[in-house]
C-alpha cells in the first residue's frame, strides 16, 4: 500500500502550526536572528541545522518562550506568543543537558509537568506509566537520575517533555551526549515516537547526518539567517548555495565561468581543459562566475577514458577505505583535487584502484549542481 | 603502610588537643570543689601506687551533675540558650538566603567582590565589632539618635541589654557562615533546571520552591549548623550585648569558673553542653556525608 506523501508545505490549504514573521532578535549589538520568516506544519519533524552561533538555539528558545523576539511575531497555532511565558505555552522542550531534576526520581521527573496541570492522581499515574512504557524505562521508575546511564537519562528527558502531550516538542541537540552507535539507534526511536504520538518536533542540531536522518524538512542556518528550507533530499541534491552544498555532506566545489548557456551549461573551469557540462534550471548569462558542486559518490573512476561528457584525467593521491565504500582523493591535471567514492559491493581484499594510479573520472551533466556566485 | 604517619597526624592532633583535655574536664567535673591549688580534690597521687589510684577513684562522683539537675538556673540557661540559638539560626537563614541568592544571580565578574565583602568583617576582631554594636544600640547610640532625628520615635528604644541585642549580635556575627555554604550550593545550580521547571508549567515562584530550595538544601543545612553550634555556647555576645537579663549557658559557665571558682560545677556544665551539641554535630556530619555520596 502506498502511503500518501507527507508534504503539507506544498499544500496551500494547510495552515502552519508555527509561524515566524519577520523575526529579528538582538542581544545588545549582536544580531542573533536577522529578519527571518519560517513556517512549520503540524506533525513535521523539523530540523534547524547550522554551525554553533548560527542562531538555531535562539530560534528554539524564542519558541519555548525563554527569549522574546526584538522585532516581528511568532505564532503558534495561529496565536501570537508575544508576552506568553514559557509555562503557559503549548510547548515543551527537551534540554541539551537534559536538565533532569536531580532530587526527584525518574517517576517524579516525568510526573512533574502533569502535577502542575492539576490532574487527579490516578490520571497522572496512568500517563507516567504510559510514558515509561513508550521510552522503555518502567524498570527504572524509582531510580534517581544519577543512578541511570546517559542513554536512559536521555529517554527520561524525552518522556518528561512528552508527558504533557504538547502540540510542539522542542529538542535541543537531543542526541549530542550519546555515543555514535546509541545515537543512531536513538534517531530511529525518536522518529518512531514522533510518529506514534503525532507531535510536531522541532530539533536543533549541528550534526547534518542526524538532521538528514530524522527530519521531514531542514532549515540550514548561518549567521542569523535561514539559507535554505527543504526536505533532506532536496538539501542534499539541490542545494541553493555553495554554503549549503558545503555544509551538508561531502562535496567538491569547482569555480568557473559560463561559456554557453542553455538547459545544459558549458562551464570554463581551467586553462587548456575542456569545459564541464552541467544541467541547471538557473538563468545565468555568458561570462558569469559560478560554482559546480559534485558529490563524490556521483563521480565514477575508470582505468581508460569513458564516453561521458565530463571526463577528466587525474591521479589518485589518497585512498580512504571505509568498509562499505572507498573514498579517493584525485589530483586533476590542473592540480585541483576532486573527491570520488565507490561502493564496495563485492567482497574482495584487493582494491581495484590504489595510490598513484592514473585514472579517468567522469560524471553526467545531471549529477553536477550549478550554483551562482 | 607508608600512609600511616600521614593518617596519624590528624588523630594525634585530636588526641592531644581534644580527647586528653576533654578527659581532664570530665575528671574535674567528677571532683569536689576545694580551697586549694588546683581548686578541687582529689588529685592523683602517683607516688602512692595502686592504693593511691583506688583512693582517687573512690572519691570521684556524679554529685555536680545531680546539682545541675536540681538547680533550675542551669536548666533555664540551657533551654534559653537553645531558644536563642534556634531563633538566631532561623533569623540568619531568613537574611542569609536572599543575600546568597542575590550573589549567585549576580553577574559572574561581580561574584568574587561580593564574596570578599561578605568575608570582610572577619578582618576586624570580633570583640571590636561587638563593642561597635554597643555604640550603635545603646539609648544614646547611633540607631536611637537616627530614629529620633527621623521622628519615628519620641523616646529612645531599649535595645542594648535585652535579648533583641543578642539576636542582632549573633545574626550579624554568624551571617557569613550562613551565606557561604548556601551561596556555594546555589552557584552550582544549573540554570536550565529552572527553565525546565518553567517549561513544565511552573511559574517563577513555584520553580523557586520546587527546584531552587530543595537543591540548595545541603547548603541550608550546613549553614544552619555552622550558626547554631557556635551560637549555643556563645559567650562574648550575650555578656556584652545581653546585659543581666539574658541567660545563656556560655555566660553561666564563665561565671562558675571565674566568679565562683567552682571548677567542678563549671566542668560539669561544659560536659553537658558538649553532650547537647553532639546531637547536631552528628546530624551535620551525616548531612555532609550524604552530600559527598550524592556528589559521586
Amino acid at each position: 500500500m502506498a502511503v500518501p506523501l507527507f508534504a503539507p508545505w506544498n499544500d496551500p490549504a494547510q495552515k502552519p502550526l508555527i509561524q515566524f514573521k519577520n523575526v529579528t532578535k538582538r542581544f545588545g549589538d549582536f544580531v542573533a536572528i536577522d529578519n527571518q520568516s519560517l513556517d512549520i506544519y503540524t506533525r513535521e519533524f523539523f530540523a534547524l541545522l547550522g554551525p554553533s552561533g548560527c542562531g538555531k538555539t535562539t530560534m528554539m528558545r524564542m519558541l519555548a518562550g525563554f527569549e522574546q523576539p526584538s522585532e516581528g511575531q511568532i505564532l503558534i497555532g495561529g496565536q501570537d506568543m508575544k508576552g506568553v511565558p514559557p509555562n503557559e505555552r503549548p510547548v515543551n522542550m527537551m534540554f541539551q543537558s537534559y536538565a533532569l531534576f536531580p532530587h526527584l526520581s525518574v517517576y517524579e521527573n516525568i510526573a512533574f509537568g502533569l502535577r502542575r496541570m492539576g490532574q487527579p492522581k490516578d490520571q497522572i499515574d496512568a500517563r507516567v506509566e504510559e510514558m515509561l512504557r513508550l521510552t522503555r524505562l518502567s524498570k527504572f521508575a524509582r531510580r534517581k537520575p544519577h543512578q541511570i546511564s546517559g542513554g536512559q537519562r536521555q529517554r527520561v528527558a524525552l518522556a518528561r517533555s512528552l508527558a504533557r502531550a504538547p502540540k510542539l516538542l522542542l529538542l535541543d541537540e537531543p542526541l549530542g551526549a550519546l555515543d555514535k552507535k546509541l545515537r543512531e539507534e536513538t534517531q530511529f526511536e525518536l522518529m518512531d515516537i514522533q510518529e506514534k504520538t503525532g507531535t510536531t518536533f522541532v530539533i536543533v542540531t549541528h550534526d547534518q547526518e542526524e538532521a538528514m536522518t530524522v527530519s521531514s524538512r531542514i532549515a540550514v542556518m548561518d549567521e542569523g539567517r535561514i539559507i535554505q528550507v527543504a526536505t533532506p533530499s532536496v538539501i542534499y541534491e539541490a542545494p541553493n548555495s555553495v554554503y549549503v552544498a558545503d555544509f551538508i555532506g561531502d562535496v567538491t566545489i569547482i569555480e568557473g565561468s559560463v561559456r554557453s548557456v542553455g538547459p545544459v551549461y558549458d562551464i570554463d573551469w581551467a586553462e587548456g581543459q575542456p569545459p564541464l557540462r552541467a544541467a541547471s534550471p538557473l538563468a545565468l548569462s555568458v561570462g558569469q562566475k559560478c560554482h559546480i558542486a559534485i558529490r563524490p559518490e556521483k563521480v565514477e573512476v575508470h582505468h581508460s577514458r569513458p564516453e561521458d561528457d565530463n571526463a577528466l584525467q587525474g591521479r589518485i593521491i589518497d585512498v580512504g577505505y571505509g568498509g562499505n565504500l572507498s573514498t579517493f582523493n584525485i589530483r586533476l591535471a590542473n592540480g585541483k583535487f576532486l573527491r570520488a567514492q565507490s561502493f564496495n559491493t563485492e567482497r574482495k581484499t584487493k582494491q581495484e584502484f590504489t595510490w598513484e594510479d592514473d585514472v579517468w573520472v567522469s560524471w553526467t551533466d545531471h549529477c553536477a549542481v550549478l550554483l551562482a556566485e | 603502610m607508608r600512609k600511616w604517619p600521614l593518617i596519624a597526624v590528624p588523630y594525634l592532633w585530636l588526641l592531644l588537643l581534644f580527647l586528653v583535655p576533654f578527659l581532664i574536664v570530665i575528671k574535674i567535673s567528677l571532683s569536689d570543689a576545694a580551697l586549694s591549688i588546683p581548686p578541687y580534690t582529689p588529685t592523683l597521687d602517683l607516688a602512692a601506687g595502686w592504693a593511691g589510684l583506688r583512693q582517687f577513684l573512690s572519691e570521684l562522683d556524679f554529685e555536680n551533675y545531680a546539682f545541675l539537675a536540681s538547680d533550675d538556673l542551669y536548666w533555664r540557661a540551657y533551654l534559653s540558650s537553645l531558644q536563642i540559638a534556634t531563633v538566631s539560626t532561623v533569623l540568619t537563614l531568613m537574611l542569609g538566603f536572599p543575600i546568597a541568592y542575590g550573589m549567585a544571580c549576580a553577574p559572574e565578574e561581580w561574584r568574587p567582590t561580593l564574596m570578599m565583602l561578605v568575608i570582610l568583617p572577619f578582618w576586624t576582631s570580633l570583640l571590636i565589632r561587638v563593642y561597635a554594636w554597643m555604640g550603635i544600640l545603646s539609648t544614646e547610640g547611633f540607631l536611637n539618635n537616627f530614629l529620633q532625628w527621623l521622628g519615628v520615635i519620641d523616646a529612645p528604644l531599649m535595645i542594648l541589654n535585652t535579648q533583641n541585642a543578642v539576636y542582632i549580635g549573633i545574626v550579624y556575627t554568624y551571617l557569613p557562615f550562613m551565606i557561604l555554604p548556601i551561596y556555594s550550593a546555589l552557584e552550582k545550580l544549573d540554570g536550565s533546571l529552572i527553565e525546565a521547571a518553567e517549561d513544565l508549567g511552573c511559574t517563577r515562584t513555584k520553580a523557586f520552591w520546587l527546584i531552587t530550595v530543595p537543591l540548595s538544601r545541603p547548603g541550608i543545612i550546613a549553614g544552619c549548623f555552622l550558626v547554631f553550634i557556635p551560637a549555643l555556647g556563645e559567650f562574648v555576645i550575650p555578656s556584652l550585648l545581653g546585659g543581666s537579663e539574658t541567660l545563656m549557658i556560655g555566660k553561666v559557665l564563665w561565671e562558675e569558673f571565674f566568679n565562683n571558682r567552682d571548677w567542678p560545677v563549671a566542668s560539669a556544665v561544659a560536659v553537658v553542653l558538649l553532650l547537647i551539641l553532639i546531637i547536631p554535630i552528628v546530624l551535620f556530619q551525616r548531612n555532609e556525608q550524604k552530600q559527598r555520596e550524592a556528589g559521586k
